[in-house]
């Protein structure tokens, strides 16, 4: 992929369904019921059941990916923020641009965020990619 | 002293998991991760993978295990009910494929206080069945104190 440093990535824009929360707490095992019982959620002050952050971190690992041009070996390291509190229901943006290539063009580093409502979910995403030589 | 000034060389059982073709499956619909070789044993095999090889963050399912017995430690004393997940970090080597099996060791890397909250550090390091490192892991949980 030929990436050039200051270049925006393509958006990823997912909405999570209503039940994605059970769904994701079913694939990865996190049964937290901050993410799968509203009435709990809401008894620990938070607005009702709310998504879980590794979810949006994966989300981030899509759109780096996609970056790269779709090879999942092409992401080598992926470091995240989780502030805010993300819900269903609602869309989600990863968004973000490439910090640096080397002079090879083998290696890229990108800057990346998620948000909901103009909100940041998951921030201060920082990708390694391994790009194929041009 | 608080229990937050626990000397942080704390290590803990080994955890192994069996990396199952259906749940590599399961994942990637889970987070909506639709590339064929997710899904599709011919198109992973045809990209060189050994079987369906799982999106990058499946690591969380495999690696959570070996985490789980470091935050349940009672000597360092973290209130679950007060905890969030503050920050992680992945590095990745060699993919998972349907069909490893990966063992992970999770350790206490550090333990500090900053800004009224509690910060516990815990790093994991994963390896398939022939000893190939396929992810480590830097696990960042904050616990308001009060």
């Amino acid at each position: 992929m030929d990436l050039r440093a200051g270049e925006a990535l393509s958006e990823l824009r997912v909405t999570p369904a209503r039940h994605l929360p059970h769904r994701y707490a079913g694939a990865s095992g996190d049964f937290n019921p901050i993410h799968i019982d509203p009435e709990f959620a809401r008894s620990v002050g938070l607005p009702g059941n709310i998504l879980h952050g590794l979810y949006g971190m994966a989300l981030m690992a899509r759109a780096a990916t996609a970056a790269a041009g779709g090879d999942p070996r092409s992401l080598r390291r992926l470091g995240v923020q989780f502030r805010g509190v993300g819900v269903p229901e609602q869309e989600i943006t990863v968004s973000g641009s490439v910090r640096e290539v080397d002079a090879e063009g083998t290696r890229a580093v990108l800057d990346l965020v998620a948000e909901q409502a103009g909100t940041p979910i998951v921030r201060g995403g920082e990708a390694e990619l391994v790009l194929e030589a041009p | 002293m608080a229990p937050y000034d626990a000397p942080p060389e704390r290590s803990y059982p080994a955890f192994v998991y069996e990396v199952g073709s259906e749940k590599v499956r399961e994942y990637a619909r889970a987070i909506g991760e639709e590339a064929p070789v997710h899904h599709e044993r011919e198109a992973a095999r045809a990209a060189g993978f050994r079987d369906l090889v799982a999106p990058p963050m499946f690591c969380v399912v495999y690696a959570i295990g070996a985490l789980a017995p470091a935050v349940a430690d009672p000597e360092l004393g973290i209130d679950y009910a007060h905890m969030v997940h503050g920050g992680q970090e992945f590095d990745w080597e060699e993919p998972v494929c349907a069909g490893d099996t990966v063992t992970t060791t999770a350790s206490v890397v550090d333990v500090y206080e900053k800004g009224g909250m509690g910060f516990f550090v815990f790093a994991s390091v994963s390896t398939n069945q022939d000893g190939a490192q396929t992810v480590r892991g830097v696990w960042t949980n904050i616990v308001r104190r009060h």
